[in-house]
Formats: structure tokens, sequence, C-alpha cells
């Protein structure tokens, strides 16, 4: 009796979270694109926010410099054919609780026109200062470059570098702008490659407006 | 009459009375941790008590069906299925709410009040007593959540109802309260919601310190 019970209850909660999941699995999906193409504009530089701008969405995969070992998503911004901005998805592996989504916008030359974050587990008052509603700290990062500060100065104030730490979220702080870095260093080595790419997946019909 | 009165009173009492987390003090670890507003308090209770409704009556229904020893690792099969189910459907529907809750929604399955419930009152009660007290418990549990999400909202945030457009829809953006009150930062770290947890344990001794007989004339003082 107890056999049969458990078994057929083991099958029904199979077939209960099957069809859950395939109930959630696009909507999910669907969900998290529109949050990030919502947040697209963002982080773009505020002459380009609002205008009709080509969209191709790459899957880009380094989990050195892009913090996943999971394709991230790589936006390449273009009118007309030239090349505006492009916007990284990017992973900040080692926040203070768990990864942070950080959505990162940089322009053809390379600075920073915004950086947003996603999602994050920070702690609630202190490594939460990183979400632009609660604290101006992500804005620092605006129109600064891979030479402006220099390379070694890409670090928190704590190890001798040029961005200020949130006060209590040291390693939160750390997390992002090791990020930020990272990203750049990504973009300085695959620029033209990534415009190629999404100049040919473009081509093919892969573009989509945001 | 007299006993199924009496066991109607049983089987609430932990809207209040047996309160899982103020008089058991059983499923405060999630409570603990997402409280620190209502909106955030509201869907993790409301989450836990559909759950404990559901796999409660379940396993009322199975009673005679399980073994004794099998009980526990079943009623364990049907909390996680239940709460993968939830998990999903709130990432589908509440994505930006899901995505304060993290790691809470899915600790339910372990939750301990719902597991002592489900292996307590569904194994030795009847399916109709099991339903009304796990939807008294769950009740109970959500009464909690909202209480300690707004004490330590207005104190933490000075706002009430903040990100209540995640739960509502868009239609509500913006109809958080403001209070001249609040910015304790200490309200919405976990300190705090110790603070929040023991003053409403003081709260409750005050008025339920009387015989359990008497409960009418307990409420008079106020």
């Amino acid at each position: 009796m107890t056999t049969v019970a458990a078994a057929a209850l083991a099958v029904a909660a199979f077939f209960a979270v099957h069809a859950a999941y395939d109930w959630s699995d696009e909507r999910i999906a669907a969900n998290e694109r529109a949050r990030v193409v919502a947040r697209l504009n963002s982080v773009l530089e505020p002459a380009l926010r609002g205008r009709d701008l080509t969209t191709t969405l790459l899957a880009i995969t380094d989990a050195e410099l892009l913090g996943s070992e999971e394709p991230v998503d790589v936006f390449v911004l273009t009118d007309r054919g030239a090349p505006m901005a492009t916007v990284f998805a990017t992973v900040a592996p080692h926040g203070y609780n768990a990864a942070i989504d950080l959505l990162i916008g940089v322009a053809p030359i390379g600075t920073v026109t915004g950086v947003r974050v996603v999602r994050h587990r920070e702690t609630k008052g202190l490594g939460d200062a990183i979400d632009t509603a609660k604290s101006d700290w992500m804005l620092q990062f605006d129109s600064k470059a891979l030479t402006a500060p220099p390379l070694e100065l890409w670090a928190v104030d704590q190890d001798k570098g040029s961005f200020d730490a949130i006060s209590g979220a040291t390693v939160t702080s750390r997390a992002v702008v090791a990020a930020v870095k990272s990203t750049l260093l990504y973009f300085e080595r695959h620029r033209d490659e990534l415009y190629a790419l999404a100049a040919e997946t473009a081509a093919r019909g892969g573009a989509n407006e945001p | 009459m007299t006993s199924s009165t009496s066991s109607l009173r049983e089987a609430i009492a932990p809207l209040w009375r047996d309160n899982m987390a103020l008089a058991q003090f059983l499923g405060l670890c999630p409570l603990l941790a997402v409280t620190t507003t209502v909106v955030n308090g509201f869907a993790l209770g409301l989450a836990s008590a559909v759950v404990i409704v559901i796999a409660s009556t379940a396993m009322a229904l199975l009673k005679h069906a399980l073994k004794p020893a099998a009980r526990l690792p079943i009623a364990l099969l049907i909390l996680a299925a239940l709460v993968t189910v939830v998990d999903l459907f709130s990432e589908a529907v509440f994505y930006d709410l899901h995505g304060k809750l993290g790691i809470f929604i899915p600790l339910i399955v372990v939750n301990s009040g719902l597991l002592a419930h489900a292996e307590n009152v569904a194994s030795r009660r009847s399916v109709g007593f099991t339903f009304l007290s796990a939807l008294a418990t769950g009740l109970g549990f959500l009464l909690v959540f909202l209480a300690l999400g707004a004490c330590r909202e207005i104190v933490g945030h000075g706002t009430l109802f903040s990100d209540i457009e995640l739960l509502a829809g868009e239609g509500y953006r913006g109809t958080t309260l403001e209070l001249p009150v609040g910015g304790m930062l200490v309200a919405i770290l976990p300190p705090g919601a110790f603070f929040a947890m023991g003053l409403l344990l003081a709260l409750r001794n005050r008025f339920t310190t009387k015989p359990r007989s008497d409960e009418s004339s307990s409420g008079t003082p106020r």
C-alpha cells in the first residue's frame, strides 16, 4: 500500500513539475529579455536614448572576461550599419552573496556610457547601493575608459585604485569594478570581431527592434 | 455539539494562540529574512500558506495509505513538487518580486512549521480538520509576515507598500505611502528582524497570559 501510494505520488509530482516548467519556461525567458531590453536605454549615452537604433543580439562566451561559463547577451546597436554602442550583460561572479548581473554600455571609442545592475543579492542597506534606485554609486563609471583612469588604477580606493567603494560593502564594490574593467578589456580586444559578427547577424535577418 | 465546537476551536488555534511563528517558533528563518517590506512579506507568506494547505490536506488524504516511517519522505516529496511549481509560477508571473525573494521561495520546502503540520496534524486528524487547521496555520503565518514587514518597512524605509506594483500590477505604481518617519537602517538589517520579532512576541504574550479556557475575557484590557 505504502509503496503504491509513494510511487503514484512520485509520478504525479513529476508530471506536476514538468507541466509547470513547460508553462513557465517561455514566460520566464521573455520576462528576462524584456527587463534587459527595457534597461538598455539606461546605459546608453544620453544623445542615443530613445533613438531608433537597430539592436543585434549576440551570445558571447568568455568565462574570464565576461564572468560566466554560459554565453552572455551582447547587444550591438547600429544606425544604418554604423556601430553606435555596445551593451554587455556581464556577470560579476564574485558578489558578496551571489554573482551580480550587470548591464554595461560601451561607446565605440571604448568609454563606459553607463553601468546598471540587473539582478543582485547583495546585502540590503549596504551592498544594494549598487542599485541606482538606492544610490548614485554606479554613476561614477560614466565616461571612464581603460586609459582614464589608467589600467592600474581600475580598483577601489582601499586597493589604491581610483574608484570609491561603498562603505560596508567593499567586496561588492570590488566585484563591480573588476567586472566593468574586464568587460572593457574584452571590448578592446574583440571590438572589430563583435561589429563584424553583428553586421553578419543583422544581414541574416537576426536584427530586432528593442 | 460541544466536541465539534472545541474541535473547531482547536483547528483555528494556529491563527493566533498556537501561531506557528509566535507560539511554536517554527519557520522563523524565512520570516526574519524577507520581511523588510510588506510586499515581500505578503508574497512569501502567501506562497507558504498555499503550500501548507495543499501539502497538509494531501497528507491527510494519504494517511491510511502510508506507513508511519514513509510519512516524512512523502511529505518532503509533496512539498518539493509544490514549491517548485510555486517557484516557477512566481518567476513567470511576478518576475521582479521573485528576484527579490530569491532563495526563500525554494526554501519553503524545508520550512519546519510546514513539515511539522504535515507530519503531526495531517497524520492524526481528519481531512476536514487538517484542511481547516492548515488554513489557520497558513493565515496565522501570513499575518506575522505582514505585521513584521509593516513594522520594519515603516521604521526602516519610512514607507508602506513600496514595490506594490510588482505584485498588483503597474496600475498601482505610485501608491506607496511615504511616511514622515523612518530611516533607521537597523530595522531592515537582520538584527532589526529580531528586535521586531521580540516586540511582536511581547505583544502576543501580553494578550495570552491568561489560561486558555477564558479567551473571551483575556481581550478586555484593550
